[in-house]
């Protein structure tokens, strides 16, 4: 969502390391201001984000996970998820390498593509293996949701230019373990 | 039905339940009715600062010097902005300190209302947790929170921000009962198996040091006892940082005195040469460590804090041990009498080379300097204060500056909770306000505030502060005229161009004094210190004591920015041998 490339507020060595990209799963009371918290937490700190989604996932006890997608070495990604359990909102912390064949990572699109009946079908049959929906439907227009991983509606959105592409909404990934293992 | 209290009222009820005697504060608008309400609550102490960041750095002194929270009352929009350089400040430095913020009513927040501010959004970064109040019924809940937060782990600042309309709405009030220390022990993370690998480290090593911190100080005067216990039982060599000081006395002589960016020479060689680091609270600052590449080269690393991301953040540690200082150090002493009883005797023969190498590197004196019969030097101007003070169980706070770094230098501490300096956030400003709150929280003690011209300018208006509640604190000028760390970078870093370091209308300070209703003394050379110093000490007022200093001493040992710890500048003499490198004009 936002991309913040700021120096670290702390002198890290010239040897920095490897970046990885990461996704940090964080349980939060679903309070005023802590998605600010968090999100501050990453400015004030000089910390990358690639995407982020909130969403309250339990009323009942009034808990919000948010899902960020975020680049560093592995010390600032052992800070960030240090830094992030500090926080008194927050109740836990997950952190995946992206890769990681043991959890499930998607991402959803909505696409428009305005073109002639040729179009739209080609368009919808290259969106085929990405869970493609029809949402709406006119004689001139077509709205399809995709669910895929980040690089691939990356190359879909590509693609798509020449079949009429002419609107991209897109959100962050979510994240959940393949098995019976729960987090949370 | 039980009673129904406004929530003016179960502020106090809450201060009263968390034995809270003193709060410093400044009324407005907004928390009238927390003012009004104070009448009826004759075991709290308020004092009325003349600046809210002054009523900041009195309750950040208060804490440092009692252990016990400070806790701070502002208005809001100016009184809230001029508290967060007091918060930010207890951020940087680990201080607990509970500020209660008024807010303009719920209904009018994000109307820009007449001295609103987005408080809590304001203080978010700089405490370690806030509060927007909107319901009545969850403000007594929130207070002992707040509590809680500022006072557990690594203590901090947290700011609680209350609309005035909920401070008239009423409310029941259910007595607070302190859980059961289970907040302490999920702090501990630490087990036997780290604290029996660190021994292990220890008989194995041949240089070892201890490296202490500020964390020592906030574990409470136990964990300063302990800590002696463990050195002594050790025989190692111990260094502290600028905040640790006091933790263990500074004039024994397995001490090794402050490291650090203006630390000693045989502290930081000992730092770069050591085969064993055992930092015990501190947090590898980068005043501390100077070119991270080339911090201690050599050596196996241990890390003790109660603060999780403390650890790795900028050094990586072979050993980290997350816990409660004193509860890892009573670990480590129980662990060496079960395991090794004879520690001392068994080790002295290990560690003598290296006990050796340091004498060599203690010979230096690095601390010394070249002193005048003319012109009274601000290093002999320290000493001269410490002789004369040191049989009081003296409480000394700071400003920022060299005069801070004279002091940690040449002032010996013996107990923790005596010295209160800003060092995280380097805040110039802090110690006559400071001053304050540690003679609230010691009354009968000698207080002094060792503070450079400049700095204390930028607080002067507590002394009103000082005399309106008859607290004797002594504010003790090293009177340079120019900013001087400024100054000394600039002759050092930028060819001697001073750019607006020199003060050149500075007030007459013993005038200034008498203005404010305490006492002014004025000293100008060598031989009359001794006696305007005891005059000052034998005053039951507040003085403001001028020592007029050469203008152009520069603080010596110091590491350049950039440089690792075993390249120094030491005094004048060594000067022109190191120049510094473009490089090292970098970080600061």
């Amino acid at each position: 969502m936002t991309s913040i490339k700021t120096k670290s507020a702390y002198s890290i060595p010239s040897k920095q390391g490897k970046f990885d990209t990461h996704i940090f799963v964080i349980w939060v009371d679903n309070e005023t201001g802590v998605l600010a918290r968090v999100v501050g937490l990453f400015s004030g700190r000089g910390y990358n984000i690639e995407s982020l989604t909130v969403a309250v996932v339990d009323p009942k006890s009034n808990i919000s996970r948010i899902t960020i997608v975020t680049t560093g070495s592995p010390r600032v990604i052992e800070q960030i998820k240090l830094q992030l359990k500090k926080l008194v909102p927050v109740h836990k912390v997950a952190d995946f390498m992206r890769g990681d064949k043991k959890i499930i990572f998607k991402e959803m699109a909505l696409l428009k593509i305005v073109g002639n009946n040729s179009k739209r079908e080609k368009a919808l049959k290259a969106c085929k293996k990405y869970n493609a929906v029809i949402l709406d439907k006119t004689k001139k227009s077509i709205v399809i949701q995709i669910t895929a991983l980040r690089r691939e509606i990356d190359k879909m959105t590509k693609n798509l230019k020449k079949y009429g592409l002419k609107s991209v909404s897109r959100t962050g990934a979510v994240a959940m373990t393949r098995g019976s293992e729960v987090f949370y | 039905m039980s009673k129904l209290y406004s929530g003016a009222e179960v502020v106090f009820k809450c201060l009263e339940d968390q034995k809270v005697n003193t709060i410093f504060g400044y009324p407005g608008g907004a928390v009238l009715p927390i003012y009004d309400e104070l009448k009826n609550h004759p075991s709290i102490k308020h004092i009325l600062a003349r600046h809210e960041q002054g009523a900041g750095h009195a309750a950040e002194g208060y804490a440092r010097s009692s252990g016990k929270p400070g806790v701070m009352l502002v208005t809001s929009g100016p009184g809230a902005t001029n508290a967060v350089t007091a918060l930010t400040d207890a951020y940087m430095d680990s201080v607990p300190l509970v500020c209660i913020a008024g807010q303009v009513p719920t209904h009018l927040i994000g109307t820009d209302a007449f001295q609103e501010c987005d408080t809590t959004g304001i203080t978010r970064p700089c405490t370690k947790h806030n509060w927007l109040v909107k319901d009545v019924n969850d403000l007594s809940k929130t207070i002992h929170k707040a509590f809680e937060v500022a006072t557990t782990g690594r203590p901090g600042p947290v700011l609680v921000d209350v609309p005035k309309d909920i401070q008239f709405q009423k409310t029941n009030y259910t007595k607070y009962k302190k859980k059961k220390k289970k907040s302490n022990n999920s702090f501990n993370q630490f087990n036997q198996k780290e604290i029996n690998e660190l021994i292990n480290l220890m008989r194995r090593a041949s240089k070892p040091i201890f490296y202490t911190g500020g964390g020592v100080i906030n574990s409470g005067a136990k964990a300063s006892q302990l800590l002696r216990e463990l050195v002594r039982t050790t025989g190692f060599p111990i260094t502290s940082t600028l905040q640790g000081l006091g933790a263990y006395p500074g004039d024994d002589n397995l001490f090794l005195g402050m490291l650090g960016m203006h630390g000693s020479y045989e502290a930081n060689n000992a730092m770069y040469e050591c085969d064993l680091m055992i930092n015990i609270g501190a947090r590898f600052d980068d005043r501390i460590t100077g070119k991270i590449d080339e911090f201690s080269p050599k050596s196996t690393k241990v890390h003790i804090d109660v603060d999780p991301s403390s650890i790795n953040k900028i050094i990586k540690v072979n050993l980290p041990i997350v816990g409660d200082v004193s509860e890892v150090i009573s670990s480590i002493i129980k662990a060496i009498k079960k395991i090794k009883p004879n520690f001392v005797k068994s080790n002295k023969q290990k560690i003598s080379k290296w006990w050796e190498k340091i004498e060599k590197w203690r010979s230096i004196k690095s601390f010394d300097f070249v002193n005048s019969t003319e012109s009274i030097k601000p290093q002999y101007a320290v000493q001269r204060l410490y002789e004369l003070t040191k049989n009081k169980d003296t409480y000394i706070t700071t400003e920022v500056g060299q005069h801070q770094m004279w002091a940690a230098q040449h002032y010996k501490f013996d107990k923790p909770n005596r010295w209160m300096t800003s060092g995280g956030l380097g805040t110039m400003g802090y110690g006559l306000p400071a001053a304050v709150g540690v003679q609230v929280a010691n009354p009968n003690k000698l207080v002094i505030d060792i503070a450079g011209e400049a700095s204390v300018l930028m607080t002067m208006q507590e002394m009103s502060t000082a005399v309106q509640y008859s607290l004797p604190i002594k504010i003790f000028i090293i009177n340079n005229q120019y900013m001087g760390m400024v100054r000394q970078w600039q002759e050092l870093l930028h060819e001697k161009n001073y750019s607006e370091s020199y003060t050149a209308a500075l007030p007459d300070f013993v005038k200034l004094a008498e203005a404010y209703g305490c006492v002014g003394l004025r000293a100008e050379t060598p031989d009359e210190l001794d006696d305007k110093i005891i005059d000052m000490i034998n005053t039951d007022r507040p003085v403001i004591f001028d020592c007029k200093v050469d203008k152009e001493e520069n603080c010596f040992p110091m590491i350049p920015s950039g440089k690792p710890h075993n390249q120094m500048l030491l005094g004048p003499k060594d000067q022109k041998e190191k120049k510094i490198t473009s490089k090292g004009k970098i970080i600061i």
